[in-house]
């Protein structure tokens, strides 16, 4: 097996307030991972240094070859303007970008794999509806088709089962099951502690820097939860430099 | 009796037929800029940038007169750096970005004042805010045709990032590197499609053409490209009967233009399909499902 991710000795932040600070660790190619904390612990943070919107204060962030442009990524509020005039099948042909990319057309193969998104992840007979129309569960159904159309080799979702309902949930979490059988890596970032230790082999329990992380069962212990709550510490307007010595980003 | 009112005033003289055909041009290049500009709640940016293109077409006023090209180019490239150091100051201060062209076009727009008032007349004056597009003459028609067609080139070929740039600009980031530059093809179309509305209504007037028609789709279509047909129709229906109107009525033609789109707009905010005032009048029992 080898390393999809490795992270190195990482921060991450705003306005060099560390939000990640020195997280080290390796997500193996094909693996299932939940990142778990407390809000404030740096998770949404995490996936944003992972898929590149914001570079690493310092340390490293190794995707073994793959682009940051290659890596599906659902945030946790998408800014998705959902009065604008598109239907939902538009909104989901957008994961063809990569073949498409600026011009290409969507050919009848495309057609086909379109539909079959929308077909799984349950929305048969939205095609058409404009995006305003759907509801909270609908759209996230919809972004999962079109992260089904990305065909990515790692996906990063951000609480992507937030404020949905239990057969929602139920539904999505198969497409993850599936994209796990495909060998795809996924990590997604979670609040529902018996979800993940029903569903994802293994676990970072994040407070800002690594509680735990490993088998799920091994992370997810009471003393573990515990500590993470209490290591969540604020972020102070006069806080000193890092002491570790700086390294290249 | 019909065909003298409706249609003899083009055949007879030769400047309604210019002014018919600059127009249409502008109907086609600009009503489309207006759907995307009102979509991204940007509708007011166009006024915005009207103002901003002044001081350019000035300063090419005061080195050639009323030469077409120093002004229309003195326009473009006054309206593009200003909509770029919006932009750019926007992105590096804390300043939001309608603030900071808030702030610049006021500026330009005391200075195009100013400057057309140092060298010009009120008529010249006159002529930069409202334009004249009787007295539109072969150049400036092929001018316009000019910039409608490119315009509405350039806009076919960023029409994609431009859509998912407005609908989900976190997804556009995350898959491709278009976002930026289309931003700013997006702000080249607008100044673009000024300057060609500038020649014929005038600084003031030409944003009439781009938004009027964008505001008037919204209540008879619920997706984008019907809107863009429904916005190009209602902007040629607007230049034919406002320029008939202007004739008849000896009004000044650039406000009859405008004029006629705002009877559309009120007519669609009372009867359009998508939202009009008068559905909410009628009872009408909810559906099953």
């Amino acid at each position: 097996m080898s390393a999809a991710l490795q992270l190195k000795n990482l921060t991450l932040g705003y306005d060099r307030h560390p939000a990640v600070h020195h997280l080290s660790g390796t997500v193996e190619t094909g693996a299932l991972v939940a990142v778990v904390g407390p809000n404030g612990a740096g998770k949404s943070t995490l996936f944003k240094g992972i898929v590149g919107v914001i570079k690493p204060l310092s340390g490293q962030i190794d995707l073994g070859g793959l682009q940051a442009r290659e890596i599906a990524y659902l945030p946790q509020a998408a800014e998705i303007d959902r009065s604008f005039p598109i239907s939902v099948y538009d909104m989901v042909a957008m994961g063809l970008w990569h073949r498409t990319g600026l011009f290409g057309g969507i050919d009848r193969k495309a057609r086909h794999e379109i539909e079959r998104a929308i077909a799984a992840v349950g929305l048969n007979g939205f095609e058409g509806r404009p995006i305003a129309t759907l509801s909270g569960g609908q759209t996230q159904r919809m972004l999962f088709a079109r992260l089904l159309l990305q065909d990515a080799r790692m996906i990063v979702l951000d609480e992507p089962f937030n404020a949905i309902d239990a057969k929602t949930m139920a539904d999505l979490l198969d497409v993850v099951r599936r994209w796990h059988q495909e060998k795809r890596t996924v990590i997604a970032a979670l609040h529902d502690i018996q979800l993940v230790k029903a569903n994802f082999p293994q676990t970072l329990l994040l407070a800002r820097q690594s509680v735990a992380w490993g088998d799920t069962a091994e992370v997810l212990t009471p003393e573990n939860l515990l500590t993470a709550r209490r290591m969540c510490e604020a972020f102070h307007d006069d806080a000193a430099a890092c002491a570790a010595p700086l390294t290249a980003a | 009796m019909l065909y003298d009112f409706l249609i003899a005033p083009f055949l007879e003289f030769e400047f309604m037929r210019r002014a018919l055909v600059a127009t249409f041009a502008l109907s086609v290049g600009a009503a489309p800029i207006g759907v995307f500009l009102m979509l991204r709640r940007m509708s007011l940016i166009g006024d915005a940038m009207a103002h901003a293109i002044l001081p350019g077409a000035a300063i090419g006023f005061i080195f050639a007169g009323l030469n077409l090209f120093a002004m229309a180019g003195g326009g473009l490239i006054a309206g593009f750096a200003i909509a770029v150091g919006a932009g750019l100051i926007a992105r590096a201060t804390e300043l939001k970005e309608d603030a900071s062209l808030a702030a610049f076009f006021l500026i330009s727009l005391a200075l195009g004042v100013t400057i057309v008032s140092l060298k010009g007349t009120n008529v010249d004056l006159l002529h930069f805010l409202f334009g004249t597009v009787l007295a539109v003459d072969d150049p400036t028609l092929l001018l316009i045709v000019s910039l409608s067609s490119v315009s509405t080139i350039l806009l076919a070929l960023i029409w994609r990032p431009l859509v998912l740039e407005c609908v989900d600009p976190g997804f556009l980031r995350s898959v491709s590197r278009a976002g930026g530059p289309t931003h700013i093809a997006f702000l080249l179309l607008v100044v673009m499609n000024l300057i060609g509305g500038f020649q014929a209504l005038g600084t003031l007037l030409a944003v009439g053409i781009m938004m009027l028609p964008a505001v008037i789709s919204r209540f008879w279509a619920r997706d984008i490209s019907r809107m863009i047909v429904i916005a190009i129709g209602s902007a040629a229906v607007s230049g034919y009967a406002g320029l008939l109107l202007s004739f008849h009525a000896s009004l000044p033609s650039g406000p009859a233009v405008i004029l006629v789109a705002g009877g559309i707009y009120i007519v669609s905010v009372i009867v359009g399909p998508v939202g009009g005032l008068v559905w909410r009048l009628v009872p009408m029992r909810h559906l099953e499902a």
